[in-house]
């Protein structure tokens, strides 16, 4: 291996990130090679594969729909112009911000035997009961492929959104001239090149739903995260459990390598930035609607009816939800998740930098190595990471009551550093990656060209990546931001005392299948999602314009 | 780019030691596995008689495995459980001291309390059958053995299989029956569901209303919440609550319960807060607002659940239900119960 002496840093940089980051991994494996029993020979008999089965059905159902939404919407704000395109192109971002339990919880509420629509239909047609009539049954794999669809699109809408928007206009006008329709562009030509970012979002999509826990649990869908949690609590296996997580985390190494492997000898730049964006094609009468129709429907669905339930609910249980302690609890879920939103971003930017500088197999590998965190379920993360912790915590106070007879106590462990790491371990994934795709369309000129004129590595990063990503780094900032607020399992472990943020708020009653009594912190939580959609949405936009 | 950095890097240091471990002296920290606001008003009565602040992080898992690895230096003093199973756990790993104290002793029947002292009962709950007033007779469903007679066949709703609570009756079956007579039961029992097992025991009660099914598993608790709530009293309204298994061995129970962590730094307020729950406010607190049985004896519970009618409950040693769990949920995967 041969690296250059200004590299070297870098090198060592991303070394070190990938380290501290992949502790808490360490841990979880760690602890599979302790199991208190064998927990395989019963799992393999009796559940195993229905979970296998369910969780490769709930993947493959969730990844297809989020693509096709994402994608789709993505394509019609960008290429059409259409009545509300301005504010669906953000609005199409909304859903992001509900957590998919909530939305589980709504459309439930809505969709079952005494809700709205049932009670409706059974008004309308003069129904008696459950015997005079078939509903789909919203508790199943179809529900919640469904409910986890609705929220989690944005993820590649949002991505393929810039991507689409990157693109530079003499691609397009070249492929027209060769006589292409603009379907026929989106097909041979910008969809092979948003193909980067897609695949970036729909990983996130597919680990994201791997770890889901609250939706399938509420659905009764069993899947290897119920499976997971089963042998720890139920049979008292954590060590078993920890075999799962890693069975999960090898599920996803297969399919980040599986992407990479196809893309292997695709290069793709854009030499500069596209001087003009591709010009949206105006469209009238029935096809104007139709399209606002269809970008529509994601919002109305995922954003819109379970904005509206919650919102009705909070009214109606105000005086039980609202308490003093509202503004900590906000201001407690606000400043963990900016500064999980800045570490993660500054992290991810040294990573994808690093490795773009050093081609060689061992950064390539760290930088694979420290988004392994997302694949982890987040209860588990918790566990791997109190576990290091308390043990550099009870090593320093060991050594500190050995010679000087004064003893530290707990210093990392139960403080909001602890849960501010296992943001950024689980999250890192989602900067890192938003953050290498856009990195990845810069050609090797600019660096060159840069670094001849005598600036070093961090200079060039400052002044010329940066500015040009930063439609991209703000996206991952955002993703990460609102994916802390929402983030449950990690911070319920690993908070200090009588630490509550919105989420744990709401999980609180939710739990209990409650959520009315807490909809006004789940309100929250989703208004205060909105605002960095909003304000990073317009930042992007001027640009753009 | 420079102001940015400096801003960001202060913002952070701030934060971070605003959050950082803190101590008082005239504390008493919890680990619950119970949603704080079932139980914020007690501790509040508590903090009020003796002027010991109440420190809480809940969490539904994973505070054990806190526990064990913070080792000596966890600030933990009491743990929490909403059920025998996780209190036999973290008495198991070692976790707990054992205290004997003579008002704990008191006031808590030997039968809900470990021996030597290592882990106590607070409130219990039972296993309760409800049943349709409409499409169901009381007659025919005595007993827990009755839900796998076939004549219920499409008629019954539960939770999941392995959920504690239904993990502790499965258990208790084994008890009582050994595991192969367990096995057919719950075979039978699987074959009567009405729908796959999913959402919690009101969900059920629900379902009974909405002609789903005719007769769920249910904590007595339920009952009380559902009455005063007015989106869901029709619900109650539908059914009968009901005490199985009154011609032989009793009702089945569960407990919520506390036991104090093997380091605990604040010993002696923690024994005042376990004294303090275990004696006739809070006792009563617990029936009136979360409606469970007190488990002092002396204590009654409140009226409502006292119009619910008396009941015997099983005497199977709790340990033994603990004991028997992973077995429980073995048999629950064996026979798919939750397919």
């Amino acid at each position: 291996m041969n690296i250059q002496a200004q590299e070297r840093p870098w090198f060592i940089a991303s070394l070190v990130i990938a380290l501290l980051i992949s502790l808490p991994i360490f841990a979880v494996v760690y602890l599979a090679f302790f199991p208190d029993e064998n927990a395989w020979p019963h799992l393999l008999n009796t559940v195993l594969p229905s979970y296998l089965l369910n969780t490769i059905i709930l993947m493959a159902g969730v990844g297809f729909l989020t693509l096709a939404i994402g994608t789709g919407s993505a394509w019609l704000v960008v290429t059409y112009d259409f009545p509300g395109k301005r504010w669906l192109s953000w609005a199409l971002l909304l859903p992001f911000a509900v957590p998919a339990y909530v939305v589980a919880y709504v459309y439930t509420d809505v969709l079952e035997y005494a809700g709205p629509v049932q009670t409706g239909l059974r008004a309308l047609f003069s129904w008696e009961s459950s015997q005079d009539y078939w509903f789909p049954e919203i508790r199943s794999m179809g529900g919640a492929i469904l409910m986890m669809s609705l929220v989690l699109y944005p993820y590649i809408y949002m991505l393929a959104r810039s991507a689409f928007l990157e693109q530079s206009i003499s691609l397009y006008r070249i492929a027209r001239s060769l006589g292409s329709s603009p379907l026929q562009f989106f097909y041979r030509v910008s969809l092979p090149i948003a193909r980067p970012a897609l695949a970036v979002g729909l990983a996130l999509v597919l680990m994201e739903t791997l770890n889901d826990f609250g939706t399938v649990d509420y659905f009764a869908v069993r899947t290897l995260t119920a499976g997971l949690y089963d042998t720890w609590l139920n049979m008292g296996n954590l060590g078993g459990a920890a075999q799962i997580a890693v069975l999960m985390v090898v599920v996803v190494i297969i399919l980040i390598s599986l992407e990479r492997y196809s893309r292997r000898q695709q290069k793709q730049f854009n030499s500069r930035n596209p001087g003009a964006p591709i010009p949206s094609i105006k469209l009238t009468g029935k096809y104007a609607y139709g399209a606002s129709a269809l970008a529509f429907t994601p919002v109305l669905f995922g954003f819109i009816i379970p904005f509206m339930v919650l919102a009705n609910y909070a009214v109606r249980y105000f005086e039980i939800s609202w308490s003093n302690e509202f503004l900590t609890y906000a201001l407690n879920s606000f400043s963990l998740a900016s500064m999980a939103a800045i570490i993660t971003l500054i992290l991810g930017l040294i990573l994808a930098y690093s490795k773009r500088m050093n081609k060689n197999k061992a950064t390539r590998f760290f930088v694979g190595f420290s988004s392994l965190g997302y694949a982890v379920p987040g209860a588990v993360l918790a566990i791997g990471i109190i576990i290091p912790f308390a043990a550099l915590d009870n090593f320093v106070d060991g050594l500190m009551r050995e010679y000087f007879q004064f003893s530290t106590g707990l210093i990392l462990s139960g403080t909001a550093f602890a849960i501010v790491f296992s943001y950024s371990v689980r999250f890192l994934a989602v900067a890192s990656g938003s953050i290498e795709s856009s990195l990845d369309k810069i050609t090797p000129n600019m660096d060159m060209a840069s670094r001849s004129m005598g600036h070093s590595h961090l200079s060039t990063l400052i002044r010329v990546h940066i500015p040009m990503i930063r439609r991209g780094a703000l996206t991952a900032m955002l993703v990460v931001f609102v994916d802390c607020l929402k983030e449950l399992p990690a911070t319920l472990i690993l908070r200090p005392f009588n630490f509550e943020t919105l989420a744990t708020q709401v999980y609180q009653f939710a739990s209990d299948e409650l959520l009315e009594q807490s909809a006004l912190s789940a309100l929250v939580i989703v208004l205060v999602g909105i605002i960095p959609v909003v304000l990073l949405d317009k930042s992007i936009n001027k640009k753009q314009l | 780019m420079q102001l940015y950095k400096s801003l960001i890097f202060t913002t952070t240091c701030l934060i971070l030691t605003l959050f950082t471990n803190s101590a008082y002296s005239s504390e008493v920290n919890v680990y619950s596995y119970r949603q704080p606001f079932l139980i914020q008003p007690i501790f509040d009565a508590f903090t009020r008689e003796s002027g010991i602040d109440v420190n809480v992080v809940f969490a539904k898992k994973g505070l054990s495995e806190r526990l064990k690895r913070e080792g000596r230096n966890s600030p933990a003093d009491l743990i929490f459980t909403v059920d025998i199973g996780r209190l036999i756990d973290v008495v198991n790993k070692d976790l707990v001291q054992g205290t004997s104290s003579t008002t704990l002793s008191n006031n808590i029947p030997s039968q809900y309390r470990d021996p030597e002292g290592k882990w106590f009962g607070l409130t219990t709950r039972t296993r309760s059958i409800y049943v349709s007033k409409e499409r169901a007779n009381l007659a025919d469903i005595q007993r827990y053995e009755d839900l796998s007679n076939p004549a219920w066949k499409g008629r019954i709703c539960t939770r999941s299989g392995k959920h504690p609570y239904n993990l502790a009756l499965i258990a208790s079956m084994i008890a009582h029956h050994g595991e192969e007579k367990a096995t057919n039961w719950l075979k039978g029992v699987k074959a009567n569901l009405a729908r796959k097992p999913q959402g919690n025991d009101r969900a059920q009660v629900k379902a009974i209303k909405e002609g789903v099914c005719d007769i769920s598993l249910g904590n007595n608790y339920y009952y009380g919440k559902m009455l005063n709530n007015p989106d869901q009293v029709e619900w109650a309204n539908a059914v009968h609550i009901t005490f199985p298994n009154q011609a032989d061995r009793g009702t089945h129970v569960n407990i919520s319960g506390m036991a104090l962590t093997k380091h605990a730094p604040n010993k002696a307020n923690a024994i005042k807060l376990m004294e303090f729950l275990s004696k006739k406010l809070a006792q009563k607190m617990y029936s009136e607002q979360n409606f469970e049985y007190p488990v002092n004896p002396s204590v009654e519970p409140s009226g409502l659940l006292q119009s619910w009618g008396n009941f015997k409950s099983d005497i199977l040693p709790l340990s033994e239900v603990a004991n028997l769990r992973k077995q429980a949920a073995k048999l629950v995967d064996r026979i798919g119960f939750d397919e």
